[in-house]
């Protein structure tokens, strides 16, 4: 295939749109560890904490020594295509759809021997590679051999497309332009090459700073939306859910408040009403119009992006509120995620530190610059990840979450944020 | 040649071999294939169905049942039980192990079956759930079955060893040639090298006639002590020597040598006769390139010379070393876990004069190999047998 990718044809309305289908998602538990490990863009393999052995396919006893101790490593990847095919017949309705079908044998400097998918630019075999972990539509591990150096315009290969959500030619929706992450978001995706971006702001009648400079971008069109109104939901998703390819929920209410500095719901009920409730008129109303179209040729629907927070995994006191709706809006985008699961819609929940805005004035440094949330945000969606925690104080307290949830609890509590 | 250590097969007779017919699809099931085939048995020995009392069963499609759900669905009460989900290798390690209990008096007349059905959707159905790794490695790879691990180790074998795709069509075309006078063969139209050549693409290398056709039906044969054999009257084959084994080789990336290599010495060895003694062979034969690592391994040509010596040799039933002479899998079908027994069906049928209209003149010794599961990147299970006609 020719690199870069062409911008792809207008769709024929006369025809029919292809209903989604996924390749085979069975696993089995051990091998889901694969998964978890790509679904923060990382290539782990199991690896014998008594006698060092790799394991590949995932074990339950190591192969050397009959160890049960297989914790995941991180992987270099570096390895030799010993063989390759290309699959002309395929038994599967997926494969069937995309013949022929580019595959490979490698086997790992490490040592283990493991097939893989072939994008058209890895060079035949024998050569080296470099073996990397990605997400397949059905939203579970699969592993690609890649040319040992990065090619320009590489995520346009249709295997990387394929497995990815790459902005690249494709319409989004960002709910919220008037925040300082959403103005860069747009800006992001405009340079990722988004087809057309639409950006929703709640209160059209009011010139809010940033907006006029967004609306001056040839893909940008501002769209009145205002998430805690069912009706305003419902009326973009009349104009605009059936051509959307991916959905970026920005929008957020963030107040400082645990339970005893303010007394009453209301502001408690007002983050409620666009984090959690939202979510979930978008869901109801963008849900549905992404599902159908999940197989709609080489910019199809692929993702939906939720920025939650990293206080979405343990409560933050001095913020409260706010994290108890962001651990409904993670607990509500679980739910999406499985719904979205059988049209191939991967949904990607962003879980950043203290982002350097007002709300967050009174806390330490590092804060996130919203630029480098809109840029994670992008190479997410171009990675194919599902989970993201942009910034240095996410990746602690997701290392400390993971090394001890009651530990990190107590130190909340204690006031170690 | 290194002397076995083990205890030799002497006394041991194959006897009565039955296939029943392939069809490419059957509504039957599994349990309908195995019945008739011990029918059938039962039918041309004269044994009584209560004096088998050794059985051995190999099926993909008998579940939820194991031999054991069999032997009440038949009827049987045998003091022996096996079940062999070895594929490939079932009928070489089913006589093998049923020979054991012949030689020890764990049991008298053992029945050794194998039989698939195979309805218009088995095949794929059965692709995702084969093994714990072709669940977890290999089928969320474009779901090819095992065209594309096969493709992979021909393409390697090819460049590796200079073996082209006209030295592989050799072998399927003198198959076809032998299947033309083989009743339950599948394939019954004459395939030239040019056909072969010219077929589509299935996986590159492989292309159609590289592939077997999945299909209906079973194949079995009664083991028992060659005293019995003589008193029942009953034609058969001598068993001389067997061997098995599994997972050979694991630390080779990527297969270029079968089990055979390991035990060709020890299988030799216990019959007391070379290769070259050999008069007809029956290699299993999934893909084409397993039968030319085979004349490599066990021992007729040595490793990376198979391309030559299919060049150099005419595989077909009239030909210097005739290979796979009811056609093989590839021109017969493959009948699930009967794959495992139509060389062993075969060669007792030439040793003991049942070939009919498709004799090997004078054929005294046939090898039998097995090789079954594709679990992940190779067949785990190697095996071969060498069967003597009767003196």
């Amino acid at each position: 295939m020719r690199l870069p990718m062409q911008r792809p044809p207008r769709k024929n309305p006369m025809l029919r749109t292809r209903a989604p289908t996924l390749p085979p998602w069975g696993r089995s538990r051990v091998a889901l560890g694969l998964t978890a490990a790509a679904a923060v863009g990382r290539f782990d393999l199991q690896q014998c904490a008594d006698c060092g052995a790799l394991q590949y396919p995932p074990r339950e006893a190591c192969h050397v020594c009959l160890s049960a101790r297989l914790p995941w490593k991180p992987q270099n990847g570096a390895g030799m295509l010993l063989s390759e095919t290309t699959l002309h017949h395929s038994n599967d309705l997926f494969f069937r759809e995309r013949l022929p079908w580019r595959l490979g044998l490698v086997r790992l400097d490490s040592g283990p021997t493991l097939m893989v998918h072939l994008p058209d630019c890895t060079p035949p075999a024998p050569a080296p590679v470099r073996v990397d972990v990605r997400l397949d539509r059905a939203g579970q591990a699969v592993l690609l051999g890649l040319p040992i150096k990065e090619i320009e315009h590489m995520n346009d290969d249709r295997v990387l497309r394929e497995m990815g959500c790459d902005p690249k030619f494709r319409k989004v929706l960002v709910t919220d332009g008037k925040t300082a992450v959403g103005q860069a978001l747009v800006k992001a995706l405009a340079g990722a090459g988004a087809d057309l971006i639409w950006v929703g702001h709640a209160e059209p009648w009011k010139k809010l700073p940033g907006l006029a400079e967004l609306s001056a971008l040839p893909q940008v069109t501002l769209v009145p939306l205002d998430l805690t109104s069912a009706k305003s939901v419902t009326e973009l998703a009349g104009e605009v859910a059936g051509k959307v390819d991916i959905v970026i929920n920005n929008a957020e209410v963030h107040r400082t408040h645990g339970i005893a500095t303010r007394r009453g719901v209301d502001a408690a009920r007002a983050e409620m009403d666009i984090n959690y409730f939202g979510l979930l008129r978008l869901a109801q109303e963008f849900g549905p119009a992404l599902k159908g179209r999940g197989a709609d040729g080489a910019a199809s629907a692929v993702a939906w992006v939720n920025l939650l927070s990293i206080y979405a995994l343990s409560n933050y006191p001095p913020h409260g509120t706010y994290a108890a709706s962001k651990a409904a809006a993670l607990s509500l985008a679980q739910c999406l995620r499985a719904e979205m699961r059988p049209a191939g819609i991967r949904v990607v929940n962003v879980f950043p530190g203290p982002i350097d805005d007002d709300w967050n004035q009174l806390l330490p440094p590092p804060k996130l610059a919203p630029a480098s949330v809109a840029q994670a945000i992008v190479k997410a969606l171009r990675d194919g990840v599902e989970d993201v925690y942009p910034g240095d104080v996410a990746q602690e307290w997701l290392a400390r979450w993971r090394d001890n949830p009651k530990v990190l609890e107590r130190e909340l509590a204690a006031g170690e944020g | 040649m290194a002397k076995s250590t083990r205890k030799g097969y002497a006394g041991v007779a194959v006897a009565v071999p039955v296939t029943v017919p392939y069809v490419r699809y059957s509504t039957h099931g599994a349990h309908w294939f195995l019945g008739q085939v011990l029918a059938e048995m039962l039918r041309q020995s004269g044994i009584a169905k209560d004096d088998i009392d050794g059985l051995c069963v190999s099926s993909f499609s008998l579940a939820p049942d194991t031999a054991v759900g069999l032997t009440q669905h038949l009827g049987l009460s045998p003091r022996w039980l096996d079940h062999l989900p070895l594929g490939g290798a079932c009928g070489v390690v089913a006589v093998r192990r049923a020979a054991r209990a012949i030689q020890a008096g764990d049991a008298e007349v053992v029945a050794c079956v194998a039989g698939d059905t195979n309805h218009v959707d088995s095949f794929r159905a059965s692709l995702g759930s084969f093994s714990l790794f072709a669940r977890d490695a290999t089928y969320p790879y474009g779901s090819g079955g095992p065209n594309a691990m096969f493709a992979f180790i021909t393409a390697h074998y090819m460049r590796t060893y200079g073996a082209r795709r006209e030295d592989f069509g050799r072998i399927c075309v003198a198959q076809r040639d032998n299947a033309l006078a083989t009743p339950y063969a599948m394939f019954k139209k004459a395939l030239t090298q040019a056909e072969y050549m010219a077929a589509r693409m299935i996986a590159d290398p492989i292309h159609l006639f590289d592939c077997v056709m999945p299909c209906a039906g079973a194949e079995g044969v009664l083991v028992m002590s060659e005293a019995r054999a003589r008193d029942l009257g009953l034609p058969h084959a001598r068993l001389l020597a067997a061997t098995e084994r599994h997972n050979a080789y694991r630390e080779d990336p990527i297969m270029v040598r079968g089990g055979w290599a390991m035990d060709r010495d020890d299988l030799y060895g216990q019959a007391g006769v070379r290769p070259a003694d050999i008069d007809l062979l029956q290699f299993y034969d999934d893909y084409p390139v397993i039968v030319m690592m085979q004349y490599e391994d066990l021992g007729f040509c040595a490793k990376g010379e198979g391309p030559a010596f299919v060049q150099s040799h005419d595989l077909t039933r009239a030909g210097s070393l005739p290979t796979n002479t009811s056609g093989g899998q590839l021109s017969a079908g493959q009948a699930g876990a009967a794959g495992g027994y139509i060389g062993l069906t075969e060669t007792v049928r030439q040793l003991s004069g049942l070939a009919e209209g498709r004799a090997v003149a004078e054929a005294r010794l046939g090898l039998v190999s097995g090789f079954g599961m594709v679990t992940y990147d190779r067949c785990l299970c190697t095996g071969a047998l060498i069967l003597a006609a009767a003196d």
